[in-house]
């Protein structure tokens, strides 16, 4: 089924700036989406370049205290707030979820669209708190530091996450409407790709936790406009009391960036082992689980901030729970494996690593959960190693497989497989030189959010700057090949990994209204049996 | 009923009007959901430190007027019954029944807001506002300062919440006047209403949170 290059599709069917910024097609708002989150991508990527520059000699000789503080706030800011939070979902989920389904858009294109605006005008504070000066609490904003003593950009940039944490709650309100009630005919909940599952579960997340985000950071910003306390300890607050807030959300937020890319996964591995997904519905079960568990653990970012010891043990027990669905996963991804023809295009190589990354980045977590071992290490770069473990590690491998998975879908072209492979194996290295050794560093006792260390902690310093470079190199590769192909890659066909899913039934680039007619579906997902097809057409080199 | 495929109120992306209503009214079920979870923070701190000092709130509650409360409390709910009327009028294509029932919607909802205004006048008046000028002369004033933060944050959001249902119904009411409702197509009133039904289920914890606990 060759795609025709002139065939009319969502990216020809109109032209102008105006076409793309009052555009409802959930696929052109997908790739507004992924211009604005690459822009906060790299911006946060430059302050992680700094910090690592600085990290590189003990001495605080490039920047000092202050500006460190700032950087690393903005880093995380920026990487969690506006790029690792709507990365998946709001490029991929927007892009896939109504094709994955059989739908024409959302349920609703409008709001759609009003959720980027809110994106980029949340941005807009974010990126005006930076360019006046920065804020400096980290990006916990824990209180009472936040509203009472830093002198920095604190409302600009909360105000920023207040807003943008409406761009989140109304893509994911958007996700569930369609998911229930837009679904083609014959497309049973049991029948439903495993991406959609995820998307699913991340959307509860996202409905359930983000308003309770909104009015903390709200709280704040009114506590430090108008001087009234709620979390001041000095007029009557508790400090605490943030940290039960903020963790509310904050805790299950990491589910909301690693979910979407453990469906990612799921579609990846089953498509490159040309095998039937190995425990289904466990893997959508278990998504349901992890956002729902997720929920119950918060206190896990508390265990020395006073809370109760009895506290302390139900979240412990209850954080060691997450690891169940979390396993589940990753067994049954392994089963699917087994005696599967399996190929190692650039997708499939991301899935790999995150499967390698998140398994490391999981079983760490489980040492963090543990009462007695958390007081040794809390606050060191054992943590810091940890949730980057998760969030790079898993959440952005997804994102990156993902990318290439259905990169010949959104844009009609092929991107070059060999440098793709190369840069995931680079991106693999890397990531792994710059993190692994912060494990060490964290379990002999250095503190995270310091500019100046000890002596003896610069060998690992420099192993973790060293890798940092190399990860830089490993994204700024698929950032210039990816464009490279708009023009210059191979036309992709329909189907070109002779996937299973509805995406792959219509033509690539597909139509504004995705399929020519509403498709019906017959059979279960990843029925790869039935068609015993190459992963990778003749023609693809 | 009217031919779906030429009813134009139903959008491209929906196969016919009854899936666009059930989209509309589940997106609507969503949203109140994310509002609960947003009032939650602040109710979870209120409990929170109604508990840890109560002492503290319970003299400073007694700041409240609970005769005006009590009023307010009459206004809400029976403008959650002439929004009720208001979608049944919609419902069964009565223009002049849902017209008058917004009106009379928006007018009660005008009169909380009024009330609500004065309250805060008087707090205003009595020093009473969180702040360099709050002055208490109760046993605690820091943490009876805590309860007025709150009580201004909790019922400052719940008068955004009913602005905002006064302007929805504003626009319900001019486009009920051009026609625009009927047996067939009433979702935007339909939805409005449960908007306005939940914006009074605030009130209704608000109330006896704020006001009435620990009065006898």
């Amino acid at each position: 089924m060759d795609a025709s290059p002139m065939h009319t599709n969502y990216l020809n069917a109109n032209y102008g700036v105006k076409s793309w910024l009052l555009t409802v097609d959930h696929k052109r708002i997908a790739l507004l989406y992924l211009a604005s989150i690459t822009v906060f991508f790299l911006l946060g990527s430059l302050f992680a370049l700094v910090i690592r520059l600085e990290l590189l000699t003990p001495a605080g000789d490039l920047v000092q205290a202050d500006t460190y503080n700032k950087l690393f706030t903005m880093h995380g800011i920026i990487m969690v707030f506006f790029f690792l939070i709507p990365s998946i979902p709001a490029v991929l989920g927007n892009f896939l979820v109504p094709m994955m389904i059989g739908a024409k858009d959302l349920a609703f294109p409008r709001l759609n669209l009003l959720s980027w605006y809110i994106y980029i005008l949340g941005g807009s504070f974010t990126l005006w708190a930076v360019a006046t000066g920065g804020v400096d609490t980290g990006w916990t904003f824990y209180t009472p530091y936040s509203t009472t003593f830093s002198n920095t950009n604190v409302i600009p940039a909360a105000l920023g996450i207040f807003i943008t944490g409406f761009s989140s709650i109304l893509t994911g309100l958007n996700f569930v409407v369609t998911i229930h009630r837009m679904r083609a005919p014959g497309l049973t909940w049991f029948r439903l790709p495993l991406f959609i599952w995820a998307h699913y579960a991340t959307s509860i997340i996202m409905i359930l936790g983000t308003p309770v985000i909104a009015i903390t950071v709200l709280l704040v910003g009114l506590e430090r406009a108008f001087h009234i306390g709620i979390f001041d300890p000095a007029l009557g607050g508790d400090p605490v009391l943030f940290q039960h807030l903020f963790w509310f959300y904050s805790h299950p937020a990491v589910y909301i960036m690693i979910l979407p890319s453990m469906g990612v996964v799921s579609e990846i591995i089953s498509c490159f082992s040309r095998k039937g997904i190995f425990g289904y519905s466990f893997i959508a079960m278990s998504s349901i689980a992890i956002a729902l568990l997720g929920f119950l653990v918060w206190g896990h970012h508390m265990f020395v901030s006073s809370q109760s010891v009895y506290a302390a043990l139900v979240f412990s027990v209850l954080s060691f729970a997450v690891a169940i669905p979390s396993a589940v996963k990753v067994f049954n991804w392994t089963a699917t494996l087994y005696r599967g023809s399996v190929s190692f295009e650039a997708p499939m190589l991301y899935a790999l690593g995150f499967i390698g990354l998140f398994t490391i980045g999981g079983l760490t977590g489980l040492f963090l959960a543990s009462l007695g071992l958390d007081v040794h290490v809390h606050d060191t770069y054992f943590v810091v190693a940890h949730f980057h473990y998760i969030m790079v590690g898993g959440a952005l491998m997804g994102y990156l497989g993902g990318m290439h998975f259905w990169w010949p879908k959104i844009t009609g072209r092929m991107y070059p497989e060999t440098w793709a492979r190369v840069a995931a194996l680079i991106v693999f290295v890397g990531f792994n030189l710059t993190f692994f050794p912060q494990f060490i560093l964290g379990y002999l006792g250095m503190p995270r959010r310091y500019h100046v260390y000890p002596e003896e902690f610069q060998v690992l310093n420099v192993m973790s700057t060293a890798g940092a470079s190399i990860l830089g190199l490993g994204y700024l590769l698929p950032l210039c090949y990816l464009i490279w192909s708009l023009r210059y890659g191979v036309r992709a066909s329909a189907n070109p990994w002779h996937a299973t899913g509805l995406e792959w039934t219509t033509p690539s680039p597909p139509p504004t209204e995705n399929f020519t007619e509403t498709p019906v579906v017959t059979e279960e997902a990843y029925n790869y049996a039935a068609h015993d097809l190459p992963a990778r057409e003749a023609h693809v080199a | 009923m009217l031919p779906e495929q030429t009813a134009p109120y139903v959008a491209h992306h929906f196969d016919d009007a009854a899936q666009q209503h059930e989209a509309s009214a589940l997106g609507m079920w969503l949203f109140l959901v994310t509002e609960i979870m947003f009032f939650g923070g602040l109710f979870t701190a209120y409990v929170v430190y109604r508990a840890a000092f109560p002492a503290a709130f319970h003299a400073a509650s007694q700041e409240l007027d609970i005769t005006l409360g009590a009023f307010n409390t009459a206004v809400l709910l029976t403008s959650s019954l002439t929004m009720a009327l208001a979608v049944h009028g919609a419902q069964t294509s009565k223009r002049g029944m849902l017209i008058v029932c917004l009106l009379l919607t928006i007018a009660l909802g005008t009169t909380f807001l009024g009330v609500k205004a004065y309250e805060y006048w008087h707090k205003w008046h009595e020093h009473l506002v969180p702040g360099p000028g709050f002055v208490f002369h109760g046993a605690d004033p820091a943490n009876a300062q805590l309860f007025f933060s709150l009580y201004f944050a909790m019922t400052g959001l719940h008068a955004l919440h009913m602005v905002i249902g006064i302007a929805l119904l504003g626009i319900l009411t001019v486009r009920g006047a051009q026609g625009m409702f009927n047996q067939f197509y009433y979702t935007p009133v339909e939805l409005s209403g449960l908007y306005w039904h939940f914006v009074d289920l605030v009130w209704i914890f608000l109330f006896p949170l704020l006001y009435l606990l620990g009065r006898h």
